[in-house]
């Protein structure tokens, strides 16, 4: 007879959950699983969220509660977004078994060629901007012809890269620092909508965008829920389901009180957010998403498969300059200017994020949300060493440790895998 | 009992689920070359990994004697100590490293201070080059030789090593014709100086030419040990021998009525990737709707190759030659193209080539016909769980749910989720290669009723196989494949093992 799953693996509490094979989905409550199987599902995954909490709990004891003060919590989002957008793109190129070493010398470069434009020729900030992001393209053109059509490892091409266009910045600038920017363009980092409704000392805005946005989350939520309902597929039984948001709901909120509280809504942000979403849904929703994860998982299997490999890898590295020119526009922004030394090392932060995210050193596993959960912690552990004022050599030792055990915990997850086979 | 230097006594061997060896016994001379036939898995490499310490001793049970004395190699470093080296079917050579580094590499010739003495090993390496009839240089690197000449490196390498036996798994599967008989007239001239060969081959005129006797060996046991001396002996009854298993009624019944011609192939001539020679050539074969093609070939005879190229060229160069789809010709040059075009090639080796196996089924089954569940761009995921679902069911996938993970499945499931991801495409052709390969019996009958349900509903199915007994049970017509050339094609009414088995080896000289 046939065996029906491998010998180590746990079918008894999975079976449990499985849909019986015509259960009709006459209640809401069908072939629901609970909190446990949702938590042990994917270590791997759930981990990193709760190395999150644990860090940030951690530091706020630390910090005696200043680590999470309005002030503090804005300056993290403003300080470690340009790594957080740089890591949304390095998270897809590293799903697809690839690595970007150069995106901090395209930060450098993007800044470069918009400060030239906004501050020696005098043109307004949008087509400094425009200007970033097309080198930015262009960039990751020039990358991607390299590896997908030539060839040629991702590693090698964007280490060369990586010194070109640290050259072409020195080229761009004149070996010398251009500042300050306009207002107009500084705010692309450092603004902030306050005050529209009114509110002295809390933005009543930032919060009425918050409650928007976990209306939607809720929404959304709900509404895959009934479609998957209609689909006859398992969903967490309602209770909660309800739960879920109402902890979502309430982190979120308390993180926009804090905000509102502070110098209200950042620019930032609402990027940051923004690209999230958008990448959220391109890595879990599209076909090119599925076509990045199927070439990371198994590369020959996905070429007999009917993914045309050579454009998928193309567009991930056109993708990947693209928002490395996002990352230059906003760290030129909030830095007011362009230093020929600017984002030296962003790519190693980058990488990070991917990693500690819980992306596969191997390719094929990793996402979005997790990258962003890997940098904002790395973020607040920086963050909370500097509040405590501990020296920036134990940071740099501190951060190498977590990257380290971040991987190990992957690889060791992928052994205990592997064994069950 | 004669003066023998290698005895293998009731050697037993288990996989998990599988007993690949049971109870064989091989006994070889000093001084000949002894030959060892069967059908791919019967068993015949696991025995030389046996004997070369590759599983080491405590992983089999029986007794080796080597040249008086019983022996337990724990490693193939042990095994090469006491004087036995085999040569593996894929050559082991570093193509950036000379020949003489390769020849000595892990026994480098030191000199002073125990740095490598070049001039040593590079004299050293020259006349061994010359005991092997190889006029080279060697300081060449051994990348820019022919597989010919690399094998003639690994022999020379075997020989710096004090062989006292020599083992050569499929020796001449890639050699053209030249070669081949080069390498059979060194394998004489080893005899000659009293070094003991075992040559593994498929090709049975090299067997008949140059063995003293020969070993057969099927599903894991010992048949009979043939002196080829013996004038009863030929080739003829090497192959009932190989093939002598029975029929047994594995498989369903299927009543047959083919239909219209859905895939044609004419011509199909494609070179290796890298070296200059023809895998595929001048293939032509046909498959009818509602019909099962088989194509029976040996290791080497390139059925792989011919299936690949002809699904989007994903194998080889391709030279020359025509595809027709229900009568129209078709160019389909890459994978998707062919896949839109109706074909639908699941692979032998499901593991590297056919699955992501760190993946859930559902994803997996979707990936080859995402463009039918998705709209602009977005993959529909519950159309997606659904055709999983589907899929499940049909085929029988013995899963927790759709979103179990591949690589946790037993290889029979897999093979299921291979198949169901390819009839997702929709296909009118599908060719399965090796579709039962490495999975237990009862899926297997499972396979079986999958295919005849396909055909059924008038799809044409090719189904590539080493096993010939499976291609009697299921297929209608059965193609056969020697040195990518169809030597034959045989209706299954008229078909036994034997007639297949001997088109097979049907060496290029005696095609018509």
């Amino acid at each position: 007879m046939t065996r029906s799953v491998g010998p180590t693996s746990e079918p008894q509490a999975e079976d449990a959950t499985a849909p019986k094979d015509v259960a009709p989905a006459a209640a809401l409550g069908v072939g629901t699983s609970d909190i446990r199987t949702l938590l042990t599902r994917n270590l791997r995954t759930s981990g990193i969220y709760i190395a999150f909490v644990v860090v940030v709990a951690l530091f706020a004891i630390l910090t005696g509660g200043t680590s999470l003060s309005p002030g503090n919590i804005t300056n993290i989002v403003l300080q470690y977004a340009y790594i957080l957008i740089l890591a949304i793109g390095m998270v897809i190129v590293i799903i697809a078994g690839h690595i970007d070493l150069s995106v901090g010398s395209v930060v450098a470069v993007t800044g470069a060629t918009s400060a030239v434009l906004v501050i020696r020729h005098d043109q307004p900030w949008w087509v400094g901007v425009l200007a970033a992001l097309g080198v930015g393209l262009l960039i990751g053109a020039w990358h991607g012809f390299w590896v997908a059509f030539v060839g040629i490892p991702a590693f090698i091409v964007t280490l060369a890269g990586m010194l070109l266009f640290r050259g072409l910045t020195l080229q761009v600038l004149s070996n010398v620092s251009l500042s300050p920017f306009t207002p107009e363009y500084g705010k692309i980092a450092s603004g902030f909508s306050n005050g529209l409704l009114g509110g002295n000392g809390f933005d009543a805005f930032t919060i009425l965008i918050f409650v928007v946005a976990v209306v939607a989350y809720a929404y959304s939520q709900f509404r895959t829920r009934v479609a998957r309902v209609r689909y006859n597929q398992p969903v967490p039984s309602f209770p909660l389901f309800v739960a879920q948001i109402v902890v979502v709901a309430a982190v979120v909120m308390a993180f926009a009180y804090q905000l509102a509280t502070a110098r209200g809504l950042p620019y930032v942000l609402v990027i940051l957010a923004v690209l999230i979403m958008v990448y959220g849904v391109v890595t879990k929703r599209t076909v090119f998403g599925r076509q990045v994860y199927a070439i990371g998982g198994n590369l020959a299997a996905a070429t007999l498969s009917g993914v045309k490999v050579k454009a998928v890898n193309f567009w991930i590295f056109v993708n990947m300059g693209f928002l490395a020119a996002v990352a230059g526009v906003v760290f030129s922004s909030r830095s007011n200017g362009a230093q020929p030394g600017a984002g030296n090392s962003f790519e190693l932060d980058a990488i990070a994020a991917a990693f500690i995210g819980g992306a596969a050193v191997t390719g094929g596993v990793g996402t979005v949300v997790g990258a962003m959960v890997g940098g904002l912690l790395v973020g607040v552990m920086s963050n909370g060493m500097q509040l405590m004022g501990i020296d920036q050599s134990i940071q740099s030792m501190v951060k190498g440790l977590v990257l380290l055990l971040a991987v190990a915990f992957d690889v060791y997850n992928k052994r205990r895998a592997g064994s069950s086979r | 009992m004669a003066d023998n230097i290698l005895e293998m006594r009731s050697i037993t061997k288990t996989f998990p689920g599988v007993k690949a060896l049971s109870d064989v016994t091989l006994s070889v001379a000093r001084g000949e070359v002894h030959a060892i036939c069967g059908e791919n898995g019967a068993g015949k490499s696991t025995l030389m990994k046996v004997l070369s310490g590759v599983y080491p001793a405590g992983d089999y049970d029986g007794e080796i004697v080597f040249d008086g004395q019983v022996v337990s190699f724990g490693g193939i470093r042990d095994s090469e100590h006491a004087g036995i080296v085999i040569i593996h079917q894929e050559l082991a050579l570093v193509p950036y490293l000379s020949i003489a580094e390769n020849i000595f590499l892990g026994s480098e010739k030191r000199g002073r201070l125990g740095l490598i003495d070049w001039n040593l090993a590079n004299a050293e390496a020259a006349e061994l080059l010359r005991s092997v009839g190889l006029d080279e240089n060697p300081v060449t690197p051994v990348g820019q030789l022919g597989v010919g000449k690399q094998q003639l490196v690994e022999i020379a390498k075997a020989l710096s090593k004090d062989v006292k036996l020599l083992i050569l798994d499929e020796p001449t599967a890639a050699l053209n014709d030249t070669d081949s008989a080069h390498l059979l007239g060194l394998i004489r001239g080893l005899k000659d100086r009293g070094i003991t060969s075992i040559i593994i081959s498929h090709k049975l005129n090299e067997i008949d030419a140059i063995a003293d006797h020969t070993t057969i060996i099927r599903d894991g046991q010992t048949v009979e040990t043939l002196d080829m001396a013996d004038p009863t002996v030929d080739i003829d009854r090497i192959i009932r021998l190989m093939v002598g298993r029975a029929l047994d009624s594995y498989y369903p019944e299927r009543e047959s009525h083919p239909g219209a011609e859905v895939l044609r192939v004419e011509g199909w001539t494609v070179k290796h990737p890298s070296q200059d020679r023809l895998v595929v050539d001048h293939a032509t074969f046909d498959v009818r709707a509602g019909e099962v093609v088989g194509i029976a070939g040996l290791m080497g005879a390139g059925r792989t190759e011919l299936a690949m190229s002809i699904f989007g060229r994903s194998y080889g160069t391709f030279v020359e030659g025509r595809i027709f789809l229900h009568g129209k010709e078709t160019k389909a040059r890459s994978v998707s193209e062919a896949i839109h075009a109706g074909i639908a090639y699941a692979t032998e080796d499901r593991k590297k080539y056919g699955l992501n196996l760190i993946d859930d089924i559902a994803r997996n089954n979707s990936a080859a016909a995402l463009d039918k569940l998705s709209r602009r761009g977005f993959v529909d995921a519950n159309e997606e769980t659904k055709a999983a679902e589907e899929g499940r069911r049909s085929m029988n996938i013995k899963a927790p749910t759709v979103k179990s993970i591949v690589g946790k499945l037993s290889g029979g499931n897999q093979q299921k989720v291979v198949l169901s991801k390819w009839l997702l495409t929709d296909p009118d052709v599908l060719i399965l290669d090796e579709p039962t390969r490495g999975i237990d019996v009862g899926a297997k009958y499972e396979i079986y009723t999958i295919i005849n349900k396909l055909v059924a509903a008038g799809k044409a199915v090719v189904v590539i196989s080493s096993e010939l007994p499976e291609l009697l049970g299921i297929c209608d017509r059965v193609f056969t494949l020697s040195a990518g050339r169809i030597t034959g094609q045989v209706p299954v009414a008229e078909a036994t093992q034997e007639r297949l088995m001997t088109l097979m080896t049907q060496e290029k000289e005696l095609v018509g």
